[in-house]
């Protein structure tokens, strides 16, 4: 049944901090999407826009303000808002809609305009929303939480701050020449441990910057692709947007504390291998079947527990898959082909979407010089604040 | 730094915790299945299978170990408020309650940075000034690294 929905055309507009308004971005990757697909603007059906909570007004209902720009055409619209994960929460939407017959051509478009330095809550005195409160009473950033993480990986498995570097290295050679990142730089091990510490052990080329950009993806039923000749469908098997099982032991962005385990045992499975999981079953696709995997590095340590959660390896093997070369581009399986974030910074709303492009890319043999070579099967991950979960499986 | 003994100190947050010689945490515990909350919980049980409503407050562990840490070379960004001008790095720990079975995060208290701290080490809790203004000194809840506590 899953493969009843195929990708008919991605696009994107070039990662940077250009400043313009994110709606400019999402109509230009929405247009470069269409073209790609070969479908015409009127024959969408659906809208379905994530949001932006930094862009006022426009950017809470970012699906109509995409389709306003588009010039209105009566298609129905949804907008969606899950932090990381609202690409693919709108991916769903408009996913599900296909699969339920209400459509058959559906548009999906995330854009963001971002402002410099550390992502702050938004203005105002709230004492009641953790968010605000954690910088109020704590000064944690996000940083914060990605290093915590980063020195209990150093802890539990003997990880260094090399491993850590090696991460960003190999993603900065992978982006190098991405057309649509931010960053086209290759870093040596030497010159990212020189950067400037910032939340220890985590220094400033590790931990992903904020950017503007914009990515759509044009969603088919198979049926509409195959009768408009749509070229390279590729199949979506599965969307996973699963919550945290209870109770959630590991401390999440951006609480102040875990679940208490004292009523209730463990949850079987830590929540972001439960996203990768449910994809796999859904798609009936397991980790050994993929080509490659596109996945949230909001730090070059989250890299490597993303490698374990979504099956690569053992828990506290990644490492060793790191410095096999198993995850670079020519490796068993290429991790963050695209550069990850690391090359793009992240710009919130399209950044899941633009996961999905670059696998797109990829599946289609489009990915240029960072093609992984024969890629048949690829998964995006990623988790929104709050407990969004995000993954896309994508195959030919 | 122009403070006096004389300002008041009052809590940054209201009734997360106490602020006299013994502090703790203050969380709440449902009646209906034990489960402890901190933040205290309202309303509504967050077990799944628990429809608890009812909740006693319960003061948590004044010491624990170290999960994982970190710290903060640079400024955060309003809402939070430095203490100092100008900015003074400090770190943070996210610490294991063993009797809880729950994690909090917190900051580390003044004059201790990651190199005093390791995973799976002691800390206990202490009450420290977060910032202050003309009037008052606005008090905050810290982890303390035990060892420390001894020699000081």
């Amino acid at each position: 049944m899953s493969a009843d929905v195929v990708v008919a055309g991605v696009g994107m507009h070039p990662w940077g901090k250009w400043g313009r308004n994110f709606v400019e971005y999402g109509v230009a990757a929405a247009r470069v999407a269409l073209a790609d697909a070969g479908v015409a603007w009127r024959d969408v059906q659906l809208v379905s826009g994530a949001d932006t909570m930094r862009n006022g007004y426009p950017g809470y209902v970012s699906g109509a303000t995409f389709a306003q720009a588009l010039g209105w055409t009566g298609a129905r619209v949804a907008s969606s808002y899950a932090a990381c994960a609202s690409g693919a929460t709108a991916l769903e939407v408009a996913r599900a809609e296909i699969l339920a017959g209400r459509c058959e051509v559906a548009l999906v478009v995330g854009a963001d305009t971002t402002p410099k330095g550390f992502l702050a809550p938004n203005a105002g005195d709230r004492p009641d929303d953790p968010d605000w409160l954690r910088f109020r009473l704590l000064g944690a950033t996000n940083p914060t939480y990605f290093a915590l993480y980063a020195r209990r990986r150093m802890a539990l498995y003997g990880a260094t701050e090399e491993d850590f570097a090696l991460v960003r290295a190999k993603n900065g050679r992978h982006g190098l020449d991405n057309p649509n990142a931010r960053y086209r730089k290759a870093f040596t091990v030497e010159e990212i441990l020189d950067s400037a510490m910032v939340a220890d052990p985590l220094r400033l080329l590790e931990i992903c910057a904020t950017s503007d950009g914009g990515a759509a993806v044009v969603l088919t039923s198979a049926d509409w692709a195959a009768k408009h000749g749509v070229a390279k469908p590729v199949a979506v098997r599965a969307v996973s947007t699963v919550t945290p099982a209870f109770p959630q032991t590991v401390i999440e962005m951006p609480n102040f504390s875990t679940d208490s385990g004292v009523a209730v045992p463990d949850a079987v499975m830590p929540f972001k291998s439960a996203i990768a999981h449910a994809a796999y079953e859904e798609a009936g696709i397991g980790p050994e079947d993929l080509s490659l995997a596109e996945v949230y590095d909001l730090s070059s340590a989250l890299e490597l527990d993303w490698y374990e959660d979504i099956g690569l390896c053992k828990a506290g093997e990644a490492e060793r898959l790191l410095h096999d070369g198993d995850t670079t581009i020519g490796g068993r399986i290429p991790v963050n082909p695209s550069g990850g974030l690391a090359c793009f910074g992240e710009a919130v709303p399209a950044q899941a979407l633009a996961q999905v492009c670059e696998v797109v890319w990829q599946l289609r043999g489009q990915a240029g010089a960072r093609q992984v070579e024969g890629a048949t099967a690829g998964i995006t991950a990623n988790q929104g604040l709050f407990g969004h979960g995000s993954s896309v499986l994508l195959a030919i | 730094m122009g403070e006096t003994a004389s300002k008041l100190r009052v809590p940054a947050v209201e009734g997360w915790f106490t602020i006299d010689d013994n502090p703790a945490l203050v969380g709440n515990r449902c009646t209906s299945c034990g489960t402890v909350f901190f933040p205290k919980a309202s309303n509504f049980c967050r077990n799944p299978d628990c429809s608890g409503d009812a909740f006693e407050d319960t003061e948590l562990s004044r010491s624990g170990r170290i999960w994982s840490f970190t710290d903060a070379q640079y400024q955060p960004p309003p809402p939070y408020i430095p203490h100092t001008d100008p900015y003074v790095p400090f770190a943070l720990a996210a610490v294991e309650l063993e009797a809880e079975q729950m994690v909090v995060l917190g900051q580390i208290a003044d004059g201790f940075g990651v190199a005093d701290l390791s995973v799976g080490a002691k800390v206990d809790l202490v009450i420290e000034t977060l910032y202050s203004d003309d009037e008052k000194e606005y008090v905050v809840y810290r982890w303390k690294p035990a060892a420390a506590e001894v020699s000081s």
